[in-house]
């Protein structure tokens, strides 16, 4: 199934089996966490899986990731990550040093995400039918002040903001695999994106419209849900996006595109164009936000796609992926 | 980044952007096909039709290996990983092509071993490491991955691995050009020649099309300036009258292609008698096999190979879009039927394939353009 690897497939599998049976008048656009009211007390709340192979790559592993992926669900989502569940799915004959390697993986991670690790639940199913290990975990947490995510706000003008480098993880987790006779000095780009979206918001939260984590499926498709559900253009200079030189070279010998390649620890923003300095020197002062930039602006048209302009002038449209990136060879 | 940055500087293809304009002329109408499906990709990825005149119709040729592979021979290598004994090896390009039972991905999906891996040395690899099963290489690929293919096989013989075989679909180029040169509905002022495939067989076998076809051929590079080199050298032969091969990418191609890599081939290969090309037909002495000396190797030797036909869907064109005939969009199925989600011909498929490329980078912002002329 081509529909586990975000993208196109991914989103008709929501629109066109899980809404229609389990949430017939969905109150909400699809966004990374939704937004419920107990008590009159506004949550954001949101769950997500995590399946990945090798266990543990340069720069992070499987519990980091499903800590940080969760968390910065709700982070793009305007909400502050409180509390933690975590599911272990597990493969009998996991050797026992593993798991707790990524317990210790999680919890340092929560540590740092300052989020507490509240309830947990254990399967094992027999040798053979799970790949190692598989980690659920589902998030709930409090709106940030001010903020408000949604994508039918999105205007004309509205400028695109990238808080670092893009394609680490995924071509991290490409050369981890070890299928490839190259290497590169890459890490993963893993972590809590909590700090920056808070930085942010403390000068322009006004001004933030929308946001969301480009996980599988790349920026091309965070920015093509983007102009789908604000029925605008999303115009990305492509000079202006930060790409490591050994993310570049890995894509242009693969015939992959960096656009297309997953991220574990960066965050798309539209912000009003009068929010928009100010935003991004909040961003460039924090810790770990030194590389972000403004890639792009909100146009009209071509409505409902995301366009790629050159230094020399030429465009291309992108669109979300379909299926896995595969590599060209012939 | 060496070798990329300075053949995108935007600076310098404006400037080149700008020379071909001063170079057409007005009042004609050109047709260039670039015969690799490298090019087509570059020309989509790179938007470099918004750099070149009107009157400049670049047409995609039949240079994509997967798009020209007839959909029997697909399902021919698909037939051997019904045996949960082989593993499938292909390269990432083929494992979205459709076969008449699904693409080498569904059969995945439905439990065949089957895995990608980035060279046939890399098939040969698991080989070694899984001597209890047997490794199938699905080889495509002009002149150049052939090369590859064979050196792998003489690796295989030199070792003594008998759990590998190559079940090979390798093409000539030349042969290709020939078929599309012959083709009564076509019309092509000049070609850009495939360059990976060059830095193999190098530029003379180019020299007939100039001589005979009266045609100028220049072997181009993958970056946008060098095709719009390559597209400068051509228009200046044309307004000379001239018409020669030139190696616009003479950082990678030498003029007389590579020998070592040629030897390995020869070695290994022979010239099929004739070879079937989805779109273009039987084409005669236009694909490889492997010499009997390699039966051992030879997935269709060694196994039952049913040998099928299946003719593409009667509805789609894609013969017409391989040929130039057609722009991808003017066939019937195109964005209906046909889509890279639900590729129907394997041009959707590949995105050096002339429909898919035109369907991601250009026929929305077609479409979008008639829906702003039109509001």
């Amino acid at each position: 199934m081509a529909h586990g690897a975000g993208g196109k497939a991914s989103r008709k599998l929501v629109e066109g089996l899980f809404i229609p049976l389990l949430a017939p008048q969905p109150s909400q656009l699809l966004g990374d966490a939704a937004q419920v009211q107990i008590n009159g007390a506004p949550l954001a709340i949101t769950t997500d899986s995590f399946v990945v192979k090798p266990l543990r790559f340069p720069g992070g592993s499987i519990g980091e990731l499903a800590v940080n992926g969760t968390m910065n669900d709700l982070a793009v989502s305007g909400a502050r990550g409180e509390a933690l569940t975590v599911t272990f799915v597990l493969e009998e004959g996991l050797p026992t040093e593993l798991l707790e390697a990524e317990v210790r993986a999680m919890a340092a991670a929560a540590d740092r995400a300052g989020v507490a690790v509240v309830a947990g639940d254990t399967k094992v199913v027999e040798h053979g039918k799970a790949d190692k290990m598989y980690i659920t975990t589902t998030g709930i947490g409090e709106p940030l002040p001010g903020v408000k995510i949604d994508a039918r706000s999105v205007r004309p003008g509205d400028k695109v903001i990238l808080s670092g480098p893009i394609g680490d993880h995924g071509i991290t987790i490409l050369l981890a695999r070890g299928d490839l006779d190259f290497e590169a000095d890459l890490r993963s780009d893993t972590r809590c994106v909590l700090a920056l979206v808070e930085a942010m918001a403390k000068e322009a939260a006004p001004g933030i419209r929308w946001m969301r984590d480009p996980t599988r499926g790349g920026v091309a498709t965070s920015l093509n849900e983007l102009a789908r559900d604000c029925g605008l253009s999303i115009h990305v200079l492509e000079q202006e996006l930060p790409v490591r030189d050994e993310v570049r070279g890995a894509c242009e010998l693969l015939g992959l595109d960096p656009l297309h390649i997953a991220n574990e620890g960066q965050f798309l923003a539209v912000v009003a164009p009068e929010y928009a300095d100010a935003a991004l020197n909040a961003l460039t002062l924090a810790e770990g936000g030194e590389d972000a930039r403004i890639i792009g602006d909100v146009r009209e048209q071509p409505a409902g796609a995301v366009l790629v302009i050159t230094g020399y002038g030429a465009s291309r449209i992108v669109d979300m992926l379909v299926g896995d990136p595969l590599p060209r060879i012939c | 980044m060496r070798f990329v940055d300075e053949f995108r500087d935007p600076e310098i293809i404006t400037k080149a952007a700008a020379e071909v304009h001063r170079l057409v002329d007005p009042g004609r109408h050109y047709r260039f096909m670039e015969v690799c499906g490298g090019h087509t990709h570059a020309i989509y990825r790179f938007g470099l039709k918004d750099l070149l005149p009107e009157n400049i119709e670049l047409i995609h040729g039949p240079g994509c290996p997967v798009c020209v592979l007839p959909m029997g021979r697909i399902d021919d290598g698909l037939s051997l990983c019904q045996d949960s004994n082989v593993i499938f090896t292909a390269f990432g390009d083929m494992m979205r092509v459709p076969g008449t039972h699904g693409s080498p991905l569904e059969h995945k999906a439905r439990g065949a071993d089957v895995r990608i891996v980035y060279s046939p040395s890399d098939a040969l690899n698991l080989a070694r490491a899984n001597p209890d099963r047997h490794v199938m290489f699905f080889a495509i690929g002009f002149e150049t991955t052939a090369p590859s293919t064979a050196l792998t096989l003489l690796r295989a013989r030199v070792e003594g691995i008998k759990n590998f075989s190559v079940f090979c679909n390798h093409v000539t180029i030349i042969p290709a050009i020939r078929a599309i040169l012959d083709s009564p509905d076509m019309r092509l002022d000049a070609f850009i020649g495939p360059g990976h495939v060059s830095t193999v067989i190098g530029c003379r076998p180019y020299e007939w099309i100039c001589r005979n076809e009266n045609k100028p051929i220049v072997v181009s590079g993958f970056e946008p300036l060098d095709m719009l080199q390559s597209i400068v050298m051509i228009l200046r032969q044309l307004n000379a009258g001239e018409a020669k091969v030139e190696n616009q990418y003479k950082r990678v191609v030498p003029w007389e292609g590579n020998r070592a890599a040629l030897r390995a081939m020869a070695e290994v290969f022979q010239l099929r008698p004739y070879f079937e090309w989805r779109g273009l037909g039987f084409i005669s002495q236009s694909a490889l096999r492997i010499r009997d000396e390699f039966a051992e190797w030879d997935a269709e030797q060694r196994f039952q190979v049913p040998g099928v036909r299946v003719t593409d869907p009667r509805a789609a064109q894609c013969g017409e879009v391989l040929k130039g005939v057609l722009k991808p969009h003017q066939c019937k199925l195109f964005g209906r039927e046909c889509t890279p989600e639900h590729p129907i011909g394997a041009l959707m498929v590949s995105t050096e394939g002339s429909c898919a490329a035109y369907h991601s980078y250009e026929h929305r912002k077609q479409l979008l353009t008639n829906i702003q002329t039109a509001a």
